[in-house]
């Protein structure tokens, strides 16, 4: 207790964090230390198991086992303090559609005791920051689905706090408008050094946002480091070929890391700098009907990691 | 360490005023959405209209002014229809918290750092508040058509308050445990109008069998119409302090079952 908010420590921290409902191990043995001003990505297809971690953590669902501090409060002991400590953007969207986007904030300031002197400030600022201010007094059942999504970024930081918990905040959102959303987090970080976890299973998002992902799979992680040394991790490049070439002729190249075959036959390699070493890669192929090489991504370190594709299952279903 | 600016710093408990304000916050949001939906703000004020002045005058060629209590039975039955007013309003409103479910718009006040009994409280100051409205337009009517004095209506007013907490808080706790409002329905059919029928609200309760006479002395609307009736028309059963004494425990109970199922919710 009294060493809790010290510099350089953990802003978030679980150690064993386990959520079982029934027969299902929702989450188990999650240990995660997230830092001061860090955006953090939980990577991880639907029903992994992240908005079970993310509840946990915001003392909406008790853990089954295990511990957890967000801001130095334990998430069981000092539920209230949790709770102030963090805003909250859940994943279906929670704004009051009956009130105006204003109403909304002045709601949500008065629930978190924002001073009355600060709260009309704090509300058109954030207002400014989410480019809503000219459509603020607008029923939000007028608002498209980025209009809300942005409000309710602007809600969960209304009350300044120290963590903001992104439960997939693009989902269903168009590419300009998740890009557009995109720079809002990272401008929160720069302008306030505000802490995101964010939750998401788009690779793209979690590669060009977050300083470190989680890779969670069936409830657990699996992989845990900064996006690019998740794809150094990888040993090369990605080559996939096309072709009737034995596997034995390429996997006897030097270069060659690793050799898999992908759905419809094709041979998935990983070589060390396959540019350099395109041109033997297909003499020793043989006749090669199609080549594609490219840096590896998030999809290719999910696959390495968990065994199969981050879209190839759990896809339609709910997540938790 | 200074370093640690006090910009983001402690986060303070929540205080007492803290959850006064939070009330207040959610009393405000249920004022907003009551007064933008007009047919609710328009069926408020008419329904007890409709009930003074059809049904009233429909049954008062029925029933000789001697089982009044020699009042004019639309008179009699004034204290009643602001009873039933408060007693179906709260339905409709305690409906409202399985859309608000459905819509997950509570889900954004469920987890803000206050206690559920604040938040309970907040929804049902807001609900009572639409009661209270009616309440003022059918007192103001009874001042003239039933010479209401301003004093009875004040106190009337205090009847309708505690038994609007009360109904809101059933309605709330009921609506908590409904995901539509299929069986909320039957429910509250199966609970409200037997409430309603035994309250002596409609008729004078002075003649029934003894152990009708014995339901209708164990529902705490009775004391409620009682009180409405006393303090409109002057025509009451109790003492008032019995009347007031049963509708606070009556509150204080609905309050506290309440509290315990939005503890529950998620």
């Amino acid at each position: 207790m009294g060493h809790r908010r010290g510099m350089g420590q953990a802003i978030i921290s679980t150690r064993k964090l386990r959520k079982v409902f029934g027969d299902l191990v929702a989450a188990s043995d999650i240990d995660l230390e997230i830092g001061r001003g860090e955006i953090f990505g939980l990577l991880g297809p639907n029903g992994a198991g992240k908005t079970t971690t993310i509840n946990m953590l915001v003392t909406i669902l008790p853990p089954t086992s295990g511990e957890a501090t967000v801001n130095g409060y334990d998430v069981q002991r000092e539920p209230t303090l949790v709770r102030k400590s963090v805003g909250i953007v859940f994943q279906e969207p929670s704004i009051d559609t009956a009130l105006t986007a204003r109403e909304n904030l002045v709601l949500h300031g008065r629930l978190y005791a924002v001073p009355r002197r600060d709260l009309k400030a704090r509300v058109e600022e954030l207002l400014a920051l989410v480019e809503l201010t000219d459509r603020a007094d607008d029923i939000v059942k007028k608002y498209s689905g980025g209009m809300k999504r942005r409000l309710e970024i602007a809600r969960g930081l209304l009350h300044r706090p120290p963590v903001l918990f992104l439960d997939e905040p693009t989902l269903g959102l168009d590419p300009a408008t998740r890009e557009h959303i995109w720079s809002y987090i990272r401008r929160l970080r720069t302008e306030s050094g505000t802490t995101v976890l964010l939750t998401t299973h788009y690779l793209e998002e979690a590669d060009v946002l977050a300083d470190r992902v989680a890779i969670i799979d069936h409830g657990t992680v699996v992989a845990l480091d900064t996006p690019e040394r998740l794809k150094a991790s990888l040993g090369g490049d990605v080559v996939r070929l096309k072709t009737k070439a034995p596997r034995a002729a390429l996997e006897a190249l030097p270069f060659v890391e690793k050799l898999e075959v992908a759905d419809g036959g094709e041979l998935r390699l990983t070589v060390r700098e396959a540019s350099k070493h395109l041109a033997a890669i297909i003499q020793a192929a043989g006749e090669v009907e199609a080549v594609e090489v490219r840096r590896p991504t998030l999809d290719d370190v999910f696959l390495q990691y968990t065994g199969h594709g981050l879209r190839d299952e759990g896809e339609g279903e709910a997540s938790e | 360490m200074s370093a640690e600016a006090p910009r983001r710093g402690a986060v303070v408990p929540t205080s007492f005023l803290d959850e006064l304000y939070a009330i207040y916050a959610l009393w405000v949001r249920e004022v907003l959405v009551f007064s933008r939906e007009k047919p609710r703000v328009i069926s408020a004020i008419a329904q007890p209209l409709i009930w003074v002045g059809l049904v009233g005058t429909g049954f008062s060629s029925t029933i000789p002014q001697s089982a009044t209590g020699g009042v004019d039975y639309r008179a009699y039955m004034f204290g009643g229809v602001i009873a039933q007013t408060v007693l179906f309003g709260t339905v409709f409103f305690g409906m409202y918290i399985v859309w608000d479910r459905k819509q997950d718009v509570l889900k954004e006040v469920l987890v803000a750092p206050i206690s559920r009994l604040s938040i309970f409280f907040g929804k049902v100051v807001g609900g009572a508040t639409e009661s209270m409205l009616q309440g003022v337009i059918l007192l103001t009517i009874g001042l003239f058509a039933f010479h209401v004095t301003p004093l009875g209506a004040l106190a009337a007013l205090g009847f309708v308050a505690l038994l609007a907490i009360a109904f809101v808080s059933i309605g709330l706790t009921i609506g908590s445990f409904f995901e539509s409002f299929e069986g909320f329905q039957a429910i509250l059919s199966f609970l409200l109008f037997p409430l309603f029928f035994l309250s002596g609200a409609l008729f004078p309760t002075g003649n029934l069998p003894a152990w009708l006479t014995v339901l209708v002395r164990l529902n705490p609307v009775t004391y409620a119409v009682d009180g409405l009736r006393g303090t409109t028309v002057g025509v009451h059963q109790f003492d008032y302090a019995l009347d007031v004494g049963v509708l606070l425990g009556f509150c204080l109970v609905t309050i506290a079952v309440g509290t315990w199922a939005f503890r529950r919710m998620k």
